[in-house]
């Protein structure tokens, strides 16, 4: 389903909601990864408010889509969608990573149940939602209608794991797998293509017989374009390459890894959240 | 005196136990039945293995439900993940590699995608000790009730026969936590009947003694050794009891202290690193409860290597002869 023009603007509106709740609640907390959480917020968003299958007042319905988290140091994106889509208060985003807290430093799904799993070490995210997939596809087959959605960075994608269970993911011919990466080029020691090369990344996957989507990580429409095609894929399952700017919706976080893993101060974090006030929403994508 | 009398009668164990034809099994085996079993009785279990299906006999399981069945390759981090996803969707997975390679090479996914998230994953680890033989020390995972029973959530299993690990198999199905089932390659000798009640969390008592001198807690097929080493103790005059620990968390803390209690001095024995392993846990049980003087019998911070089963038992000094020598030593102590 397409977006229609008023669903594109609440979406805009809500995204940028979000990344303001990311910078309170990383301020709040005093640590923590900045340029991820604030990357996937266009993502995150399409996802919570308009492609998933979920109900947070029933969080346990178990004819849910699911949804795993690998790189779950950019739980403040996740935190802050679901408190805006209904899971828990808003307000409770401000004891992320606090003693006692729900909203642990990485995702644990012992304090926070409506989580799908817990996550933090990277690599084994895609692992998870396979296996996830497989049981599905083992009640049902092909007639499923619950999609598995994976949702992983790039740098992670450096760990054996992740080619471990995309070999096995095309193998399988798991088509109720749907899984994204963030491409926004950076990880915590520098860039990724100076790091440990990944490209030609979409040629990797193709090769493992997935479907391979890229988009404008930025571009709603693109966006939910992208889940509902994978959706229709039959006999594959569908990797989302998703470009990425780090850090995108405060200019001076953009594209610096240094980014990557620290939370800004009370003054960088007023003035990006009036950066995004100012902005309205109307966060223009550099790939348009 | 006929030593068999020493025997536990309640527990109705192989009243061949002790002759030299008693009959040998691979502790594997009853693994792969007890799997076989475990799913005609619940839908919900499934076998994933990471190319070792036949080695580990998850092949009976395989063969009767195909589609209950994964190939995951060599991939044994991918292994312990899928299953930790498969158990958030309702099912009870079974995961079969080799001990070194699974929980050894796969460790931080079982800590952080099974354990850490709770899952009911069953992981059974073959090959483990240096029993394994002629493959080598590469092969022999001597670490593995270390690495499994610090980990939260974990129960761990080291049953002392093939029946004792079919029965050990089944009942990991209904514990609701990850659990760690050691295996070991060779034929073993079978001490257990289907009569022997088993639960986990519970000691036996194999070899009874009214007055024991020692007490020895043994896990794994060499709780074989063990009772040989009592019945020839018992030639010279020296009574001991023998517990069959096989499962090693939650520790039957209870029936350690007993024997403690009763005895006042222990031997461990077991196929595995001195370090951390069954003696570690009675040690922690013992300093905390009731200090008393431990010989361990292990190996002894070393790696394997190649030879026969029986060779590499004596090499490391885990046969009943190195028994008895501890046994000894401790009652001087």
């Amino acid at each position: 389903m397409r977006l229609s023009e008023e669903k594109k603007q609440e979406l805009e509106k809500q995204a940028n909601d979000i990344r303001i709740s990311i910078i309170d609640s990383l301020v709040e907390a005093g640590s923590g990864h900045t340029a991820g959480p604030l990357d996937m917020a266009d993502i995150f968003t399409v996802l919570y408010f308009h492609t998933l299958k979920h109900n947070p007042q029933k969080p346990d319905w178990s004819e849910r889509d699911r949804l795993v988290l690998s790189n779950g140091h950019i739980c403040p994106v996740l935190y802050a969608t679901m408190a805006h889509a209904g899971y828990f208060p808003i307000k409770e985003l401000k004891t992320l990573r606090k003693f006692g807290s729900r909203l642990q430093g990485h995702p644990h799904r012992e304090f926070l149940p409506y989580l799908e799993t817990s996550s933090g070490p990277l690599g084994s995210g895609l692992s998870q939602a396979v296996g996830m997939a497989l049981a599905e596809k083992m009640n049902h087959g092909h007639t499923t209608d619950k999609f598995i959605y994976a949702l992983l960075s790039d740098g992670e994608l450096e760990a054996g794991q992740t080619w471990e269970a995309g070999m096995l993911a095309g193998k399988e011919k798991l088509e109720n797998l749907i899984a994204v990466i963030d491409r926004n080029n950076i990880q915590i020691d520098g860039y990724t293509e100076d790091v440990l090369p990944l490209e030609p990344l979409s040629d990797k996957w193709r090769a493992w017989e997935w479907h391979v989507i890229e988009i404008d990580g930025h571009n709603l429409e693109e966006i939910a374009d992208a889940f509902e095609q994978a959706k229709a894929v039959a006999g594959k399952p569908t990797m989302i390459i998703a470009h990425t700017i780090a850090g995108k919706g405060v200019k001076e976080f953009e594209r610096d890894y240094r980014w990557h893993g620290k939370p800004p101060n009370k003054k960088e974090a007023d003035k990006a959240i009036s950066e995004l006030r100012t902005l309205g929403g109307k966060i223009v994508s550099e790939h348009q | 005196m006929n030593t068999s009398n020493m025997l536990n009668k309640d527990l109705k164990l192989n009243k061949d136990l002790l002759e030299d034809n008693v009959e040998q099994i691979p502790i594997r085996q009853g693994f792969g039945e007890g799997l076989l079993k475990a799913g005609e009785d619940n839908l919900q279990v499934v076998g994933l293995c990471a190319d070792l299906t036949e080695s580990t006999k998850m092949n009976l399981f395989r063969d009767k439900f195909p589609n209950r069945f994964i190939q995951l390759g060599v991939a044994e981090q991918n292994l312990a993940s899928v299953a930790s996803g498969m158990a958030a969707m309702g099912k009870i997975p079974f995961i079969s590699s080799y001990a070194m390679f699974s929980p050894g090479r796969n460790w931080e996914q079982i800590r952080t995608t099974i354990c850490y998230n709770n899952r009911p994953v069953k992981i059974a680890g073959s090959h483990a000790g240096v029993s394994v033989g002629p493959d080598g020390g590469s092969h022999q995972a001597i670490e593995d009730i270390a690495i499994t029973r610090v980990i939260p959530n974990m129960v761990v299993i080291s049953p002392c026969d093939a029946i004792e690990a079919k029965k050990a198999t089944e009942a990991s199905v209904y514990t609701g936590t990850p659990v760690y089932i050691r295996l070991a390659r060779e034929k073993t000798p079978v001490m257990t009947t289907e009569k022997t009640p088993f639960k986990i969390g519970k000691a036996q008592t194999f070899w009874e003694s009214r007055e024991p001198q020692v007490g020895i807690i043994a896990t794994g097929a060499l709780v074989h050794k063990a009772l040989l080493a009592a019945s020839e103790l018992l030639k010279k005059g020296i009574e001991v009891e023998v517990l069959n620990l096989s499962t090693i968390k939650p520790l039957d803390e209870e029936a350690i202290i007993k024997l403690a209690k009763k005895a006042g001095r222990i031997v461990t024995v077991e196929e595995h690193q001195k370090h951390g392993g069954m003696g570690s846990a009675v040690a922690e049980c013992l300093a905390k409860n009731l200090p008393t003087p431990i010989e361990f019998i292990g190996v002894d911070d070393q790696f394997g290597q190649s030879g026969t089963p029986e060779e590499l038992i004596k090499h490391y000094g885990l046969d009943e002869k190195a028994i008895i020598k501890a046994v000894n030593k401790i009652l001087k102590r």
